[in-house]
């Protein structure tokens, strides 16, 4: 089922949570509501769900005006941060509760009911914890149960809300996993909300970056990644390496120093931000050279197949940290050392002008995935 | 998990890890001095006036005593006093639950007002509780006139003692529920309501088993007081021999009349109940602490 928004506005005392926004989820993908804590997304998700009401805009599904419509006549699944597993009833009962539920002329029988949760658990690789209560559950297998529970009531969109966010790293990846292969299974129409850049790259389709109640981008994990539509998104989606400078021609000055941008349609004179990732920034020993930033090496960690190189800004950029991944041959091959003065040059360089981002975000467009 | 109940029970455990732990372990003379204040304390204070209340109504022997519960005054007290709490105790659960409901799961004005108010009878003399009573509903109170009017009784007649103990009673379940719903939050509820589950459903199949052990708790602490309540049926009973006399009062009417013996056998009676509803008490306690355990590292 496709699922869209339209203006959504939702205001918690003085705390704006959503700022118009609108966004259009087409059938049968898996989607990431991706940004920081108190960005908003759990909110838009409780209130696709109908958990919530927005003070003003409308949530369609499948077309249809749903911001009357009950949540439980909107027919969505959804899973909860901390499972909120009744806690008092076994597994089976707790994912047999949504058909027990309802009214007695659609009720399936005990039989087809039982049949049901053996075949959810069986999905969810847990048929052999029917008769246990929740608290003896492991955290991975109490949100696959919740997850089975939702299944149930066979919602025609799934939404989860911070799904592994209670979980350590090891099984996270593997529910995650999990989570992507059970998606290609079923096909249905997911969303889910997350903090964690990395989650949401690896898990969805389609990503929607969110700050402070907006959106600040829409697009596949590589689009996202490879090209962000914003500082906050660059910032947001792994290290960055930033400089504060001035446009001039191809050119940004940091203080005295310079970085080649190539083509950038800005002013001349334009404050700037530059981004880049720590893989893209190469350095430079040879004191002869021109370009690029100057700064010094205050640590190298070279225990991974990547060595990474922190330094301290120079000149321009004093006061500032800065992150390089190279490999361990190279840093080898350069012979660097612990507090050598070294030139940082950028192979790629991302320009944001310094006050696009309060005048670009305001037109709220539809984002359409 | 079930509030109060559980946390009580819990603290057998934790004093275990108290004692064995050297960083928290006391010396012997504070940890048995403590001990022997506490046991002395029960003996004075408890122990010896519950003894003293058998001795003293088995003092003239089993037949005075037990012609003391059949006579037909003690029948009609211990009758009342059961009418009484059997009709208080349902009230102040629904209420209870009613307000526990609606103070942990809605936001609305006045709030905080209604929380206050649930202590009021906890903050009041139960004699001005009564006297409240009677100046709403006595004869010369504000529905006196109309009440006597159109025959109904309710000062120093049964409606007026049932008033009186709901009022002293209405705040032990609601109390009890508060923080354990507090605690519990409303997942669980939303959880219910996205598969389909309707108001009643979810307050029958989620909300109740959840509060289950708290509720009792708070039924059996509402009811050893509507039992027990003297000063607010005091004021309001009229003192009507075989008519409005509670066991209580009962008692004191013996009392004053020198029946010593007949007295203590009522009272007897009246801490056999106390001590019943403690067994009961101590048995909710454990089931409560055995769901803790299982609920443990939620």
């Amino acid at each position: 089922m496709s699922i869209e928004v339209k203006n959504i506005h939702k205001q918690f005392g003085s705390f704006t949570a959503l700022q118009d926004v609108s966004l259009d989820f087409p059938t049968g993908e898996l989607v990431a509501l991706l940004g920081p804590s108190g960005c908003g997304k759990t909110t838009l998700l409780r209130i696709i769900a109908g958990l919530e009401s927005a003070d003003s805009g409308q949530v369609l599904l499948e077309g249809q005006d749903a911001s009357d419509t009950h949540v439980r006549e909107r027919q969505v699944g959804f899973v909860f941060q901390h499972y909120a597993l009744f806690r008092h009833m076994t597994v089976f009962d707790n994912v047999a509760f949504g058909m027990r539920m309802k009214p007695r002329s659609v009720r399936p029988s005990e039989k087809a009911i039982k049949a049901k949760v053996t075949e959810l658990l069986k999905l969810v690789q847990l048929d052999w914890v029917a008769d246990r209560f929740p608290a003896q559950l492991s955290g991975g297998q109490r949100q696959r149960i919740a997850l089975a529970r939702a299944l149930a009531v066979e919602p025609r969109v799934l939404l989860l809300d911070e799904p592994f966010g209670a979980l350590d790293a090891k099984v996270r990846k593997e529910l995650r996993r999990w989570l992507r292969r059970l998606h290609d299974e079923l096909h249905i129409t997911s969303i889910f909300v997350t903090h964690d850049q990395e989650e949401a790259l690896e898990v969805a389709d389609r990503v929607v970056l969110m700050d402070h109640g907006k959106v600040e981008q829409v697009g596949t994990p590589e689009e996202v990644y490879r090209h962000p539509a914003s500082p906050f998104v660059y910032g947001f989606l792994g290290s960055v390496n930033l400089f504060h400078g001035r446009v001039d021609g191809g050119v940004v000055h940091v203080g005295d120093d310079r970085l080649a941008t190539g083509k950038v349609d800005l002013a001349h004179g334009s404050e700037v931000f530059a981004f880049a990732r720590p893989h893209e920034l190469t350095i430079v020993v040879d004191s002869r050279e021109a370009g690029g930033v100057a700064a010094r090496i205050s640590r190298i960690l070279a225990f991974g197949v990547t060595a990474r190189i922190e330094l301290d800004g120079l000149n321009g950029s004093t006061g500032q940290l800065f992150e390089v991944e190279i490999t361990r041959d190279e840093v080898q091959r350069l012979g660097l050392e612990e507090g050598q003065t070294v030139r940082l040059v950028p192979s790629r360089l991302r320009v944001f002008e310094r006050n696009a981002a309060a005048s670009g975000a305001s037109q709220a467009p539809n984002w359409v995935i | 998990m079930a509030g109060a109940a559980a946390v009580l029970h819990g603290s057998a455990d934790h004093a275990a890890r108290f004692e064995s732990k050297a960083a928290t372990r006391e010396p012997g003379l504070v940890k048995w001095g403590l001990i022997a204040i506490s046991l002395s304390f029960f003996a004075f204070f408890l122990l010896l006036p519950l003894v003293a209340v058998f001795v003293e109504a088995f003092r003239k022997g089993w037949e005075t005593y037990f012609n003391a519960l059949v006579d037909p005054d003690a029948v009609s007290a211990i009758k009342l006093t059961l009418l009484a709490a059997a009709i208080s105790v349902p009230l102040n659960l629904v209420f209870g639950v009613a307000a526990a409901w609606s103070i942990t799961k809605f936001d609305f004005r006045g709030k905080h007002f209604l929380i206050t108010l649930i202590d009021l009878p906890f903050s009041v003399s139960p004699v001005v509780s009564g006297l409240i009573y009677v100046l709403v509903f006595g004869a010369q109170g504000w529905f006196g006139p109309w009440l006597s009017d159109n025959d109904v009784k309710v000062i120093f007649a049964v409606p007026g003692i049932v008033l009186a103990t709901v009022f002293v009673t209405f705040p032990f379940v609601a109390r009890e529920l508060i923080p354990l719903m507090e605690a519990q939050g409303k997942e669980e509820e939303e959880a219910a309501v996205v598969l389909g589950a309707k108001g009643w459903q979810t307050f029958w199949h989620v909300t109740l088993p959840n509060i289950k052990w708290g509720l009792m708790y708070g039924v059996i602490l509402c009811n050893a007081r509507a039992m027990g309540e003297f000063g607010a049926v005091s004021v309001v009973s009229g003192h009507i021999r075989g008519y409005t006399n509670t066991m209580p009062l009962h008692v004191e009417i013996l009392y004053n009349e020198y029946q010593f013996a007949a007295a203590f056998a009522v009272a007897s009676v009246l801490a056999l109940l106390a001590i019943v509803t403690l067994v009961i008490k101590v048995w909710v306690e454990r089931q409560a602490g055995k769901a803790a355990t299982v609920s443990e590292d939620e």
